[in-house]
């Protein structure tokens, strides 16, 4: 029996309207409840003069994998001057852009992040992917499996059967312990197992003779059969490459026409992530410039998609992608090593660090469009802050992030120190922006926004009672006079934080491991025997590993929290 | 009644085959055969069965004769050697489970150890290589499925990797390659004449460490410019021929072992095979692979790698990791003398590292945990057999394309017997009550 009362803090929580007001959020057993319902008994944690806000929650970041791993392991020059030693209860923990799972957990804690995506999870890679998910601290954490280039999903989908498909996306997110739909560079991946690629939405997917705009209806169309928690979260074609904002917008449109129908309040059909990649005009690097407006301007007039920012940071940090080609072609242009690896039947990914350096007119504009996509958005609820982790910037960089979205001063001092500050400013918009975020925008875009978009917003991303007792209080006060540096510095040490319950971080400091689950998502559907029969045909066939050796066993995942999703 | 398990796991080598079939007696004690293993796969199982098998932990006795100890006793010696140690050296990891290395870290942590793998003696290069220029590769299925161009190079697969040929790269039909090995052109880089070269359609029989010339060559092959008359003994024409034939593919694959790894250059021929990978994927597409050894070296590099950040020789002896092979490998510290205390799980150093290692070794307090009796458990100072990872208890492996694998237990380890993850927790914990919350 634990009780709490964070007292008198300045609440920010979109899911009840509270914009600032002092409140009290009393906590018992792990879950937020009414202050009537706690007894004289609750340790009180004074938050007065300070913000309260939900546990953050992360939806897009490369954190656990394959890739990930690969990364730190090919990139020994990442944990220079990085590592921090053991301490009790804690292990030692290193590493910049790919930091090691312990430090992955320690250092979301420390920014009040409660919950993590793993944006992409080659389904014959699921155990490693679970095997650091059980070896990263505190956070509650889920993995997306990708599915955009799976044989499976083009065979079905080919022959338009959503039945079919959604069948076979129930079997693999239950060996696999996965919870959503991700599409990766739809059919562009399965090309670059002959070196090649789909740049448009109408390229056709080498031999399977279906296009990615026929891979990405499908997959909304199953998801919706489905009703799965999340919608389908698409990395579109064409990433990173100039002119590329009309096949955004293309890819954007197929979702017009769908609805979607679930249980668990989300509204949107499309998730598109790290929008910052894909809002880009010109046709070659000299005339390189923003199309963020263009871009924002249709998604804010569409209640069906939500988006994430993927900004840059402007630091040295590693790309990696289920985007197999994007990194060849990222590898040709910076000449950095290069990893690949395809994945039979799947998917396939790459590896290339970068340096986004401020030197440079394209970093600089790609700076500045990742920031506008969060200032020219209506809806802040359907716009969320991600560096795309690692590839736009490490996630630590968020409180950095935070401060430029609520500061014009910060975002102005930037602009000054660039190398190419007035070639920028004629490619972008950023100069012209006054806009500031406020701390309720930043706590939609942060924590109610994307719990919402995943379909979780039952239990993640506010403070109303019943949900999970994730609360975290910064050492800010948005009522006196403050300097754009005292945003990040409060937002990146937080002076408490609390998940599920327990109290995982004080003064910045991780104090308890917590109570970490893994969240996978569980969705029956009727009995399937030709599509089981396609799976058992394709494993004696095409995998290297027999069917019985593919699931992912239960010790893997060893504090589970599964959503139940009947679509019988 | 004998019971089939199938979908077994072969805890022998990289390839890590996972369609074994294994007839187990009906009391689930006694392993009767082994189907779809390779003899040296099967004779692992079999040797799990053998009557002259070490069931207890031995101490050496200073006349060298061996004194049988309990678990107890052990687990005692071990933690008393770590917490003495202030630099012990922790070698091994590749022939047990993930878990039981998730274990050993967690002690190399509070010991102030240096953990090393077999990679070190094995595809150590090839991680530097890697570090130093990236790497494209693939997943097995991947070759089955598309690939029409192999090159062995440096290696032996007919005996070190019996089944890669069969399951992977040269004879299976996939998808794209429904003819199987008439799909394939074969080409075989090796000074010896061996049983893989004979199959090849191209074999380079090369002038023994020449390879970094010979890769040279073929890269500049690809780029049209003018060779010398030979290189590296082969012939210019056969060169530029070859060349023609990897560009013409649809999809290639170079798989490479210790004849590259290991011999002059090192990990500089690792760089060049790596780069020659890269300039394929101009014309074609292309990947390369190491043919890991031991099955679970892979994971090891895994788990050090995401608890860690580096692949192998990661020395945690000063609060923080370090990474610097060539000083934190094992045969550099033992010979400069600068290990105080030595700890094999899963390789047998005793074997494979150069005498004056292993006269390092025999002086030191060390532990080796094996199920076998090797020649490394004969110089150390307490022996502490286990059982079978893979045979009598299942773990976390990884296959050399990094693919990770569950291994299965197939037969109950003799009685009392302890696994390496239950001894490495015994440990663990006997360590905490020495430090006594400190350290």
């Amino acid at each position: 029996m634990s009780e709490y009362l964070i007292k008198n803090g300045f609440v920010f929580d979109p899911t009840q309207g509270i914009k600032g007001d002092k409140a009290d959020i009393a906590v018992k057993d792990g879950k937020i409840v009414k202050s009537t319902e706690i007894s004289s008994k609750a340790k009180t944690i004074d938050a007065s003069g300070k913000t309260v806000m939900a546990g953050a929650v992360e939806i897009h970041a490369h954190i656990a994998g394959p890739k990930v791993n690969e990364g730190r392991n090919y990139r020994p020059e990442d944990k220079l001057f990085t590592y921090t030693p053991k301490g009790a209860g804690k292990r030692m923990a290193g590493g910049f852009s790919i930091p090691t799972t312990f430090k992955t957990g320690y250092e979301y804690a420390r920014m009040g992040y409660t919950t993590a995506m793993e944006a992409a999870m080659p389904p014959l890679f699921a155990r490693h992917v679970h095997e650091e998910i059980k070896d990263t601290p505190i956070i509650d954490e889920g993995a997306y499996p990708v599915f955009g280039n799976n044989w499976f999903v083009m065979e079905y989908l080919k022959n338009q059967e959503i039945e079919n498909t959604a069948a076979y996306i129930s079997w693999l997110l239950e060996v696999t312990k996965g919870v959503a739909i991700k599409v990766v560079n739809p059919g562009g991946t399965e090309a670059w197992g002959w070196g090649l690629n789909c740049l448009t939405i109408d390229d056709p997917v080498p031999y399977f003779d279906i296009t990615p705009a026929e891979i990405v209806k499908g997959l909304i169309e199953a998801n919706e059969y489905l009703g799965l928690p999340h919608s389908v979260h698409i990395h579109q074609n064409s990433l990173g490459n100039p002119g590329n904002y009309t096949v955004t917008l293309d890819t954007l449109k197929l979702a017009e026409k769908f609805k979607a129908k679930n249980k668990f309040g989300r509204e949107q059909v499309l998730h598109s992530t790290h929008l910052q990649f894909h809002s880009y005009g010109g046709d070659n690097w000299g005339n390189f410039e923003s199309k963020s407006k263009e871009v924002m301007d249709y998604v804010n007039t569409q209640k069906n998609i939500t988006v994430d920012t993927g900004c840059v940071t402007l630091d040295e940090t590693t790309t990696m992608t289920a985007d197999g080609p994007f990194e060849h072609h990222l590898t040709e242009l910076n000449h950095l090593k290069w990893a690949n690896v395809d994945v039979e039947l799947e998917t396939a990914a790459g590896i290339v660090p970068y340096v986004y350096s401020p030197d440079i007119k394209v970093c600089e504009i790609q700076w500045a469009i990742g920031l506008e996509i969060a200032l020219f958005t209506k809806d802040h609820m359907r716009t969320f802050i991600t560096t795309d982790h690692p590839n736009a910037g490490p996630f630590i960089r968020y409180p950095r992030i935070i401060k430029w979205l609520m500061s014009a001063e910060a975002r102005k001092e930037r602009i000054d120190t660039f190398k190419h500050g007035a070639k920028m400013i004629e490619a972008t918009h950023i100069a012209g922006i006054d806009r500031e975020l406020t701390l309720y925008e930043i706590a939609q875009m942060t924590r109610a926004g994307p719990a919402k978009s995943l379909g979780m917003a039952n239990l993640y991303g506010g403070l109303a009672p019943g949900m999970d007792a994730d609360v975290v209080v910064y050492d800010f006060n948005p009522n006196t006079p403050h300097k754009p540096d005292d945003i990040e510095k409060a937002f990146s040490r937080a002076a408490y934080v609390m998940k599920t319950g327990v109290p995982v971080v004080i003064d910045g400091e991780v104090v308890n491991n917590g109570n970490k689950r893994t969240i996978w998502v569980h969705a029956k559907v009727n009995e399937n025997p030709q599509v089981m029969r396609d799976i058992k045909d394709k494993f004696l066939r095409y995998y290297s590993v027999t069917q019985a050796n593919y699931d992912v066993s239960k010790h893997f995942v060893p504090n589970p929290y599964v959503i139940e999703v009947d679509a019988t | 009644m004998s019971k089939s398990v199938t979908d077994v796991i072969c805890p022998f080598c990289g390839t890590l085959c996972d369609d074994l079939e294994v007839i187990v007696s009906d009391d689930g004690k006694k392993i009767e055969d082994i189907y779809n293993a390779c003899a040296i796969g099967a004779e692992k199982f079999m040797h799990a069965q053998a009557a002259d098998r070490v069931k207890k932990p031995r101490m050496q006795q200073p006349d060298g004769t061996y004194k049988e100890v309990s678990y107890d006793e052990a687990v005692d010696y071990t933690a008393k050697m770590f917490h003495k140690a202030r630099k012990p050296l922790m070698y091994g990891w590749s022939s047990t489970s993930c878990e039981a290395q998730s274990i050993g870290h967690e002690i190399a942590e509070k010991a102030g150890a240096i953990v090393d793998n077999t990679a070190t003696v094995c595809h150590g290069t090839t991680l530097i290589a890697v570090q130093d220029v990236g790497i494209p590769s693939c997943t097995l299925g991947e070759i089955k499925n598309r690939a029409d161009r192999i090159i062995f190079w440096g290696c032996n697969p007919c005996h070190a990797h019996p089944r890669h040929q069969s399951r992977y790269s040269i004879f299976p039909r996939g998808y794209f390659t429904n003819k199987g090995h008439k799909n394939r052109k074969m080409i075989v880089v090796d000074p010896r004449d061996s049983d893989t070269a004979k199959m090849a359609d191209y074999h380079f029989k090369l002038e023994q460490g020449r390879d970094y010339e010979l890769l040279s060559a073929l890269r500049v092959a690809l780029r049209n410019e003018p060779l010398p008359e030979t290189v590296a003994g082969i012939p210019r024409e056969k060169i530029i021929e070859v060349a023609e034939v990897l560009k013409s593919g649809r999809f290639g694959i170079i798989f490479f072992g210790m004849g590259v790894t290991q011999t002059l250059s090192k990990n500089h021929n690792i760089d060049n095979a790596i780069m020659l990978t890269k300039d394929l994927n101009e014309f074609t597409k292309f990947s390369i692979m190491a043919m890991r050894g031991h099955y679970n070296v892979t994971g090891s590099g895994q788990v050090l790698g995401w608890q860690f950040g580096f692949p192998y020789a990661v020395d945690l002896s000063r609060g923080f990791a370090r990474y610097n092979p060539g000083e934190t490998t094992s045969n550099d510290l033992l010979r400069r003398d600068e290990v105080d205390a030595i700890f094999v799980l899963g390789s047998d150093p005793g074997a494979h590292f150069p005498i004056s290692s292993v006269r390092k070794i025999a002086k030191l307090p060390s532990v080796c945990v094996d199920p076998h009796i090797t020649p490394t458990s004969e110089i150390s100072k307490l022996h502490v057999p286990v059982a079978f990872v893979g045979v009598e208890v299942g773990g976390n492996c990884y296959r050399m394309d990094n693919v990770p694998i569950e291994a299965r237990k197939v037969v109950d380890p003799p009685e009392g017997m302890l696994t390496d993850v239950e001894f490495l927790d015994r440990v663990n914990k006997r360590l905490d009550q020495l430090m006594g919350g400190k350290k």
